[in-house]
């Protein structure tokens, strides 16, 4: 092969990975995943939002906050995902870290178009996934309500999809239904913390 | 069920716990009625920044300093001119403070403090980022050694 073929071959090769999906990051293995605290806040009607009622849907639980910088880059990625992947079962559920609630919660959802349901956080439930501490901080579940990967701070945009896609791939009926711990008798029984629904229900 | 992140993403998460750290400021000796300045000092650990006093949007938390009654008033706070900051999360640069800076506070003394030795309390509230992260809004509890003297 000359020099030409050699550069021609690499060059081809380059281009086909550099046009290739960005490759997903590692998700858990099976074995590896935990199953996500089930959390129950209510919305601004005075409905509850069970993260129980997700199972069998891939879900995005994104703590964030409104004076977050990163936060504010990933939301529209967040709104582009739920529009364009709900029918296939996924969901964004935004827990705001906010301190002074809806006061300032609301008017951001109406800002940015928020199209998912947003909640406001409690420290217990902050504590029931870890100790949240630095912000955004994402769990992506997938349909069992198992922890698939999580991530802290401001990462790539097409780990998120890759992910999502990824999990997605897993069809609803294969998905085992009762993984999610139902902690209604544990302690966080009789939470009742504010929440909206921005979006649909699930 | 509490969850059990990675033990490194733990030790991460609490590290960043408290970002930013202040040295006690200098004794400060006061006639009653005089006016007097007292120098914070504060150091910020690096890849950080906070708001400034002032910041680019409304969402965002400003760096406050605020001082409980006492023997001295403040009358006023000299904020260093704050950094605009580019970062990859934002479109316009943010009025930030990165690395050590130092906040002065102009005092007063009350034309009625009784001569001695005293401690001023104040709370510094501040928000601190990293160019992909923020850590919650913090509270400092600050003190300030206070002389009166006739």
């Amino acid at each position: 092969m000359s020099r030409i073929q050699v550069a021609a071959v690499s060059s081809a090769l380059l281009l086909f990975l550099a046009g290739c999906s960005h490759p997903p990051r590692d998700l858990k293995t099976e074995a590896q995943r935990q199953n996500a605290p089930n959390f129950t806040l209510k919305d601004a009607d005075g409905n509850p939002v069970h993260l129980t009622d997700y199972r069998g849907k891939v879900v995005l639980v994104n703590f964030w906050a409104t004076w977050c910088g990163p936060c504010e880059v990933e939301i529209p990625w967040f709104v582009e995902f739920e529009q364009k992947y709900k029918d296939q079962g996924f969901a964004v559920l935004g827990l705001s870290m906010d301190d002074d609630g809806w006061k300032s919660v609301r008017p951001y959802i109406a800002s940015h178009k928020i199209n998912y349901r947003v909640m406001i956080a409690s420290e217990v439930v902050s504590q029931q996934f870890g100790d949240i501490e630095a912000l955004p901080t994402s769990f992506v579940l997938d349909r069992q309500g198992r922890i698939a990967t999580n991530h802290v701070g401001l990462v790539d945009k097409r780990d998120y999809q890759n992910e999502i896609l990824k999990l997605l791939e897993v069809p609803k009926t294969a998905a085992v239904r009762d993984a999610v711990v139902d902690v209604g008798a544990g302690p966080l029984a009789g939470l009742t913390g504010a929440g909206v629904r921005a979006g649909q229900r699930p | 069920m509490a969850l059990a992140l990675s033990p490194a993403l733990r030790a991460q998460a609490f590290a960043q716990g408290n970002v930013l750290n202040y040295t006690p400021p200098r004794k400060v000796v006061a006639k009653p009625g005089a006016a007097v300045d007292s120098a914070l000092p504060l150091d910020l650990r690096s890849g950080y920044h906070v708001n400034s006093n002032m910041p680019s949007d409304d969402y965002l938390i400003p760096l406050r300093l605020t001082w409980n009654p006492g023997p001295l008033e403040a009358a006023g706070f000299s904020f260093p001119k704050p950094e605009m900051g580019k970062y990859s999360f934002s479109e316009k640069p943010l009025s930030v403070y990165t690395g050590e800076f130092q906040i002065v506070t102009h005092f007063k003394a009350a034309a009625n403090a009784e001569p001695g030795p005293k401690t001023l309390t104040g709370k510094l509230r501040y928000q601190a980022c990293n160019s992909s992260m923020c850590l919650p809004p913090k509270t400092l509890d600050v003190s300030l050694q206070v002389e009166i003297v006739k």
